[in-house]
């Protein structure tokens, strides 16, 4: 069982061991361990079925570039599905079950049948699962989602918690390889503020296959963490590279333990904002195309030295190892000191500087030599010369040559360029502040690619204002290496070779989408899916293009590659969300009477970000009750109303009267001191935009009310008109909404109740009439009382700090006792309003005109104002267009529906416009309504049919004018 | 996302700002017509390269800035207070 770990040395702490579980079988790894060397460890040869054809898969790679080896992470609602074993942490019981096998990894019916095998070609959503549409549903999905696909996501709510962490610094180290090291070492010994972040929970890249380099890589480790403004982040995968030098990542916390500490985070989602980026990414070996290079036993040359040198394992028993390049000689070399038998090394080029070192190790080494097909425990080699050979061999490493990480690179902006001594492509001229170095540069050699980091490092310090770097420690030693290979994209032979393992996608699928016409680089991706899965193609995107330029008959330079986006490799959304979610999802507003409104029953309502008293809610009240209760209680005697919500403005200035004639439709100026106007502004487009009311405090010192919804938008607007387009009118103006706690308090004993409250204001009808505004106190504070309504009725509101708002509040319930003053809601709000006819935002919905709504005779003559000349364009100046009325069923009893249509004639095809607003009258004691329909004022009194396809109800309603109650406005003003 | 140097407040994230758009057209004055209005509310060259936008820093200072970018690669090369010349 445990034959495969006989190794020495590596990274793994033998001391300690830990139990996990795979596909319900109870195996040992160590601290230190993946799950995938763990697995290996423990010689579990066949980890997955492949996602179109459920061929058998193992494990291919030591890290995110990994394939085939998926797995179901942990069990309930920690549920994580396609998750690379070669990324995941050993813990004390880990759980995992492989993906996609039915019934079982070892039996799969699906691999049985082949039935799928023919079935699924490329481009096969497209072609094969078309007509009729119907089928969709019923019978293409749920068959495609059995056959293929991957790991199955938990449908329980996600149990951790995540939070976002935004850092600016003058270095960001991607990578912590011996680039990464030597950049963050000079630039952080430099002074500058350096954060270096690692993907893999341990530092060191490439370092931690040398054990040669263990001293070195230590040594660094220390002296970073030795420097205040350094900062080291493990088990970070930067993601992504956005503009202006934003990088964003995601730090795992908490996945390398069974579950999180109390409190503790799942994981982090990061953003960096650099002066300077040092792209220390390493490379990623690929993959030659051969038949049966999917199947268990082939590995990554690079995988199996990662996997002997790190882990301390011998993945195999018998390897041959397939190259273009020198650097799976050190894999087969490690192979050999590892004790296994019989190595060969297929060599696809005829001469080798490395051969007669490697001769003298005992490793078989053939020249001139491809791999043509790997089957049962077979490798399968045919010499360029002629002649084949049957090589016994559970294990096959294979190194198709490198290719730079140039993810973060290219999202960056930066071109990649042609290299062809590498065969590959590397990163161009940097279009923002970063520089790619070592391995993801395409340089080769430990003390080669530490030397570039610290030039770079030492570059991005002195950018960052640090110019001081020396070098006071070792590097190193230079390898000497050269880029030696041969490029080798496919061996071409019958059967499936493969260039994305997880898609199952072949050699043969590129040209298939060649021949079919998708053969620029990302039709063809999308139409084979190619390198689309989550370990992004690192295996063979480079492969697939290669055979897509053969196939086009033009360079591999020429045809390129498909574009870099985020993700490097897959996020979870938890992460990107951090603690946004839940009630903590956006902020609450509240009143400053909040709190009061839930001690006495309010149903509160979200509007907008505000949350307000939807109704007040007695004992054995349901339905309409409340509400109903609510709006006799304001027409019959008095009623109080929290409104804080509207926008408040305050304008100042000698020019703030001129200003404001030119933001709204009517005129202002001539308001007197004292007095207040209702008003109405256009967007410049013609459109009403918004309406409120403007109260004249002072000659030059204006309050303005908008409606609660636009209140962000209208103080925008005005101070991009007030200093961009009338820079000359010397205005200020600034939002006061929250400074100031609005009541309102109406009905006709709304008079008396104020008389009892406020002192200091006459409030007498002659002394303040309909529309004025004055300064009194309310129980000993000062406040503001404007005598404006809403409702209709006779009607005040009063404004007030808002800290005291409360004792305000309750002076005036105090004061309305002996009335039966009632609380009352939006609801009971919006009720009253639809009885006088007043709009909100059901009619200023952003496709009405002031004419539209009645309005236009406000509109002044002369004088210039926001959307006057566009507002008379011919078909928002049309007559017919559809004019705001009043609505009211014949049959009284019938309720109204928002929404329905009004039509003339039973079964009429055409809409004469629509319903906005519903309500039960109090007054009327009916259901009645605005809308909007054609040729409205000549209307009044007809009868048209509201029609409502979405209840399937049609029924008979007279048009009359908006003003449902007291048209002549006799209420509001006695 | 873009790291704007308000005039007023310093280097400040983009999610500060509320985006217009061009900032070239000027509003026509009070007499010029409808198809002077009508340009002004609609008609927007769509330029690949340097542009001039209005951006309003919401979330600090309040000011209408006006930002040179560049709508190829980003790049921000101006930021200029509501009544200053961009060059
Ligand atoms: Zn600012």
């Amino acid at each position: 069982m445990s034959a495969h770990r006989r190794l020495q040395g590596g990274h793994i702490d033998r001391c300690k061991r830990l139990t996990f579980h795979f596909d319900g079988r109870r195996l040992f790894g160590h601290p230190g361990d993946t799950l995938a060397s763990a697995l290996l460890a423990s010689g579990i040869r066949v980890v997955g079925r492949s996602f179109k054809y459920h061929r058998p898969r193992g494990i291919m790679t030591a890290g995110p570039d990994e394939p085939s080896a998926l797995v179901e992470l942990r069990v309930g609602s920690r549920t994580e599905p396609n998750t690379k074993m070669t990324e995941v942490e050993l813990y004390e019981g880990l759980q995992a079950r492989s993906q996609n096998r039915w019934p079982s990894l070892k039996f799969d019916l699906m691999a049985v049948s082949g039935l799928f095998g023919n079935m699924i070609s490329c481009g096969f959503y497209y072609k094969t699962f078309m007509w009729p549409a119907s089928f969709w549903e019923r019978f293409y999905e749920p068959l495609i989602r059995h056959a293929a696909g991957l790991g199955r996501a938990t449908c329980l709510p996600d149990p951790d918690h995540y939070e976002a962490v935004h850092a600016h610094c003058d270095v960001l180290i991607v990578g912590s390889g011996p680039a990464g090291l030597a950049a963050a070492r000079v630039a952080g010994e430099a002074g500058a503020r350096v954060i270096l972040c690692e993907r893999d929970f341990l530092p060191g890249g490439g370092l931690l296959l040398d054990p040669a380099q263990e001293i070195w890589r230590k040594e660094m480790i220390t002296a970073l963490e030795r420097i205040p403004d350094v900062q080291i982040l493990l088990r970070t995968n930067v993601f992504g590279y956005y503009d202006h030098n934003l990088l964003g990542g995601v730090e795992q916390v908490s996945d390398h333990v069974p579950e999180p500490r109390p409190h503790a985070v799942r994981q982090r989602y990061r953003t960096f904002r650099a002066r300077h980026v040092v792209l220390a990414t390493g490379a990623s070996e690929r993959l030659i195309a051969f038949r049966g290079n999917d199947r268990p036993g082939v590995m990554m040359a690079g995988a199996a030295l990662t996997y002997v040198h790190r882990f301390g394992i011998a993945p195999g028993k018998r390897a041959v190892v397939f190259t273009n390049n020198d650097s799976a000689y050190a894999t087969a070399f490690a192979l050999a000191a590892a004790g296994l038998d019989g190595v060969v090394l297929a060599d696809v080029r005829r001469e080798s500087r490395l051969a007669a070192k490697l001769r003298a190790h005992d490793v078989d080494v053939r020249l001139g030599v491809e791999v043509n097909g790997f089957g049962t425990d077979a490798v399968t080699l045919e010499a360029q010369s002629g002649g084949r050979n049957t090589v016994r061999a559970d294990l096959l490493c294979v190194s198709g040559g490198w290719n730079p990480n140039v993810d973060l690179a290219s999202q960056s902006g930066a071109k990649l360029t042609w290299d062809a001594a590498l065969a590959t492509f590397i990163p161009g001229a940097p279009a923002q502040a970063e520089r790619s170095v070592g391995a993801a540069h395409g340089i080769s050699g430990i003390g080669e690619a530490a030397r570039d980091g610290l030039a770079a490092g030492l570059v991005a310090a002195k950018i960052s204002g640090f110019g001081g770097g020396c070098l006071d420690f070792p590097l190193p030693a230079l390898d000497g290496s050269c880029a030696s290979i041969e490029p080798l994209w496919e061996v071409k032979t019958s059967g499936k070779a493969f260039v994305d393992l997880q898609h199952d996608v072949t050699a043969n699928d590129i040209r298939q989408a060649h021949r079919e016409g998708f053969s620029h680089i990302e039709h063809a991706k999308r139409y084979t899916t190619h390198s689309m899965a989550t370990d992004q193609g690192k295996l063979g995107g480079l492969l697939g293009a290669a055979i897509l330029a053969e196939a086009r008959g033009e360079t591999l330079e020429k045809v390129g590659l498909p574009t870099f986006r985020p993700y490097t490799k897959p996020a979870a959304i938890g992460a990107l969300a951090g603690g946004a979610t839940g009630k903590r999802f956006q902020p609450v507003r509240r009143t400053a009477l909040h709190a009061w409104h839930l001690h006495n029953g309010a149903v509160m309502k979200p509007t907008g970000p505000w949350l307000r008293p939807f109704y007040y809610s007695a004992a054995a009240e349901t339905g309409w009750a409340a509400v109903l209760r609510e709006a006799r209680g304001v027409r019959q005697s008095v009623g109080i109303c929290d409104v804080s919500t509207l926008g408040k403005i305050d304008l100042q200035g000698p020019d703030a009267a001129t200003f404001l004639d030119r933001l709204y439709i009517n005129s202002l100026s001539p308001v007197a001191v004292g007095k207040c106007r209702y008003g109405l502004m256009l967007r410049e487009d013609g459109i009403a935009f918004d309406d409120g009311t403007i109260s004249r405090l002072d000659r030059d010192h204006f309050l303005v009310t908008t409606t609660t919804a636009n209140a962000e938008a209208v103080l925008e607007h005005m101070e991009f008109y007030a200093q961009t387009v009338w820079p000359e009118l010397d205005v200020s103006l600034c939002s006061v909404t929250d400074q100031w706690a609005q009541i309102a308090v109406a009905g006709p004993r709304s008079g008396m109740t104020l008389a009892n409250a406020v002192e200091g204001l006459d409030l007498s009808n002659a002394a303040f009439g309909f529309m004025s505004v004055g300064e009194g106190r309310v129980a000993a504070i000062p406040v503001r009382v404007f005598r404006i309504s809403f409702s209709g009725e006779l009607a005040y509101e009063i404004a007030v700090p808002s800290r005291h708002a409360l004792t305000v509040w309750q002076t005036i319930l105090t004061a309305g006792q002996e009335f039966g003053i009632v609380p009352y809601g939006l609801e009971a709000m919006d009720l009253m309003r639809i009885e006088k006819g007043h709009v909100a935002g059901s009619e200023l919905n952003g496709q009405t005109t002031a004419a539209d709504l009645g309005m236009d005779r406000m509109m002044k003559s002369t004088g210039d104002f926001i959307g006057r000349v566009l507002s008379a364009r011919p078909a928002l100046a049309d007559p017919s267009r559809p004019r705001l009325v009043g609505i009211r069923p014949i049959e009284s009893g019938m309720p109204l529906r928002c929404g329905a249509h009004l039509m003339s004639k039973l079964g009429s095809g055409t809409s004469l416009g629509w319903i906005t607003s519903v309500t039960q009258s109090i007054v009327l004691g009916h259901w009645i309504g605005l809308a909007m329909l054609e040729n409205g004022v000549a209307m009044n009194g007809n009868t048209v049919y509201a029609v409502s396809h979405l209840h399937d109800e049609t029924i008979e309603v007279v048009v009359s004018s908006p003003n449902h109650v007291d048209p002549e406005n006799v209420r509001g003003r006695s | 996302m873009l790291l704007i140097h308000c005039p007023y407040c310093g280097a400040r994230a983009q999610d500060e700002f509320h985006y217009r758009g061009d900032a070239n057209v000027e509003r026509p004055a009070p007499h010029a017509g409808q198809k002077a209005f009508y340009d002004f509310v609609y008609a927007r060259d769509n330029p690949r390269g340097w542009h001039v936008e209005w951006w309003h820093h919401y979330a600090g200072c309040r000011r209408w800035v006006k930002i040179e970018r560049n709508t190829v690669t980003h790049e921000i090369r101006t930021v200029k207070g509501p009544t200053q010349d961009t060059r």
